[in-house]
């Protein structure tokens, strides 16, 4: 994608971001744009007894897309998982959609994609079996209606895996796994996507499937996190990049541009650039 | 059919029929959470159960359920907070219920460990008319929640974590799993007996996955092996005089082995339909042999050919 191609994409964004809210008719109130969706306020976290966030802020604006960047260890995965309450924060406070955690019941605004685990369940299971899950939150007690099944066969075809929907998923490659996972978190049409390292052991050609996939969502407005490990294909999304290191946020701007060795997020130059300056690198997946 | 001119056969194959549906139903989701054991784990703290109910005098059906949902929900406890030290509190939970069986019977007037055989591995043709009504209420909240709950416990059983930030209330839905494990352990007590019950929560599911490519369908098959088996073993029973418990898990490991056996020639033609019917571009296997011979003939043809042989005489 070229940078034109970016700014255009950007505006559409904008539009889209309007026209999404009023379709689903909530936050009437809020005229103004980009209040925080997620908030983090110097939260520390341990696992077992090893820290692991010591005290880091992280604001997503609505419409935002922000790439959790990070070495190895780095904590990034860790500091998702205390956002959708999954590591208990030992100090500081986290909002969703201005909500402290602990009160928020909305969970059919976010989706969650986690990272992929190769260890299948062992009973057979099928594409729309699992994708299905994703829509439970919207349900009544798990009564699904045509609405419902309809959302699980849109969000097949986002990923373009409607055709495999009857298929076991266990017959699938990494992938389209992975494919599978992010229409599941589709399925509620979440207005925040948070992602854990969507790239990881994914084949090129769903690299790009992925890739689309994410900025159609964008385009229609959603909020997004993800955790990366190196920006790859999805760079020219990106609004903005968030480095940790040890436990600690040491770089929060516009994405450290990927250059050889520099791509690597802990290498140790890393300090905000000016993004208006050189194009980013060309994958040629986005073009 | 002269067999259901018997009262006792009657209730004999409807206590079967019942935990030939509810075992595998709640099977299914212990399987896909790789607890298969559960079963036999809730099985041994049920003998305190039945202990407790001899020396009470009171339904050992019914003291069983109590106790065995109670332990179910011990042991769910034990998986949330005992992560490092949990398997030896389980140990400790299953042979503390076996030992508390044995020693309550033996307290209870004119008991002895001799009573204990007929819920260890089942006495079907023992079922009175009071252990049917328990059974029937029982197996009806079984299949309920199987029935009723399946798409959130097929997320739950699936992927805990995101189940839970779907914001199902995963706790509540595993301690009901546990709990629903625990009445499937009581409804089975009588037809196959405590130490032959996981057989039949586990093994339904175990056939059934080598033919389900679908949750719906493996669940659909499981219990249909289930039904098939203990109506087969029960009936059995009648005719050859041999034990309805034994005979029906024999059967269930049976059914197994011959659909695993039916399955695998059958998953490899499935496999060959599926990439046949994805053309990859790539060369079809016929344009081998004419690159090959292309490459001989600069060669030489003969000496391809020798080597043809030497590679069959090595294998």
């Amino acid at each position: 994608m070229s940078g034109r191609d970016a700014r255009e994409h950007k505006d559409r964004r904008s539009h889209g971001r309007d026209g999404h809210r009023d379709g689903h008719g909530q936050d009437g109130r809020d005229g103004i744009m980009g209040e925080p969706v997620i908030a983090v306020h110097e939260v520390t976290a341990e696992l077992g007894a090893r820290p692991v966030l010591r005290g880091i802020d992280l604001t997503v604006r609505r419409g935002e897309v922000v790439a959790l960047l990070g070495a190895n260890g780095s904590g990034k995965s860790t500091a998702v998982r205390t956002v959708i309450g999954q590591v208990p924060v030992s100090s500081g406070r986290i909002e969703l959609f201005g909500t402290p955690l602990r009160r928020f019941r909305s969970w059919s605004r976010v989706g969650y994609v986690p990272q992929r685990t190769t260890a299948a369940g062992g009973v057979p299971a099928t594409v729309a079996e699992v994708v299905s899950s994703g829509r439970l939150s919207r349900t009544r007690f798990g009564l699904f209606r045509r609405a419902d099944r309809l959302a699980v066969h849109r969000a097949l075809e986002l990923v373009g895996m409607a055709d495999r929907a009857k298929d076991s998923v266990d017959a699938l490659s990494g992938g389209q796994h992975q494919r599978v996972l992010i229409a599941r978190a589709l399925a509620a049409e979440p207005e925040l996507l948070i992602m854990d390292e969507p790239m990881a052991g994914v084949d090129l050609a769903s690299q790009e499937i992925l890739a689309r996939t994410l900025r159609e969502q964008v385009a229609t407005g959603a909020t997004v996190l993800l955790v990366l490990h190196e920006l790859g294909p999805l760079e020219p999304l990106i609004d903005r990049a968030v480095v940790l290191r040890d436990g600690c946020v040491v770089h929060d701007g516009p994405p450290p541009q990927a250059v050889g060795q520099h791509a690597l997020p802990g290498h140790d130059h890393v300090h905000p650039h000016d993004s208006s300056g050189a194009g980013p690198i060309r994958t040629g997946l986005l073009s | 059919m002269e067999l259901l001119n018997y009262a006792f056969m009657q209730r004999a194959l409807l206590a079967a029929v019942l935990v030939g549906v509810t075992a595998p139903a709640i099977g299914i989701y212990l399987v896909q959470r790789r607890q298969s054991l559960m079963g036999d784990g809730i099985g041994h703290v049920a003998m305190t159960g039945v202990g407790l109910g001899f020396l009470l005098s009171a339904s050992p059906v019914w003291t069983a359920a109590v106790v065995s949902v109670l332990g179910a929900v011990l042991m769910e406890l034990i998986r949330w907070y005992g992560r490092t030290r949990g398997d030896i509190a389980l140990a400790m939970l299953f042979y503390g219920g076996m030992a508390g069986g044995v020693l309550f019977i033996n307290l209870a007037p004119g008991g002895s460990s001799a009573n204990l055989t007929s819920y260890l591995f089942g006495s079907l043709s023992t079922v009175s008319p009071s252990d049917v009504t328990a059974i029937c209420l029982l197996a009806a909240f079984v299949v309920l929640v199987t029935l009723g709950l399946r798409r959130q416990l097929f997320a739950v059983s699936q992927d805990e974590e995101f189940a839970r930030v779907t914001g199902l209330p995963v706790r509540a839905l595993n301690l009901l799993t546990a709990v629903t494990a625990a009445v499937t352990v009581t409804v089975a007590m009588r037809v196959v007996g405590l130490l032959l019950v996981s057989a039949l929560m586990v093994v339904p599911v175990a056939a059934a996955q080598q033919l389900g490519r679908s949750f719906a369908a493996t669940f659909a098959i499981a219990v249909a092996i289930g039904v098939g088996v203990t109506i087969g073993g029960t009936v059995t029973s009648y005719y050859q005089d041999v034990p309805p418990g034994a005979t029906i898990v024999l059967l269930t490991i049976a059914a197994f082995v011959v659909l695993t056996a039916l399955a695998t020639p059958l998953a490899r033609r499935r496999a060959r339909a599926l990439a046949a019917a994805r053309p990859a571009g790539e060369p079809a296997e016929y344009a081998l042999p004419a690159g090959r011979q292309a490459a001989g003939q600069e060669t030489s043809g003969r000496e391809t050919a020798d080597r043809g042989t030497a590679d069959r005489a090595g294998a």
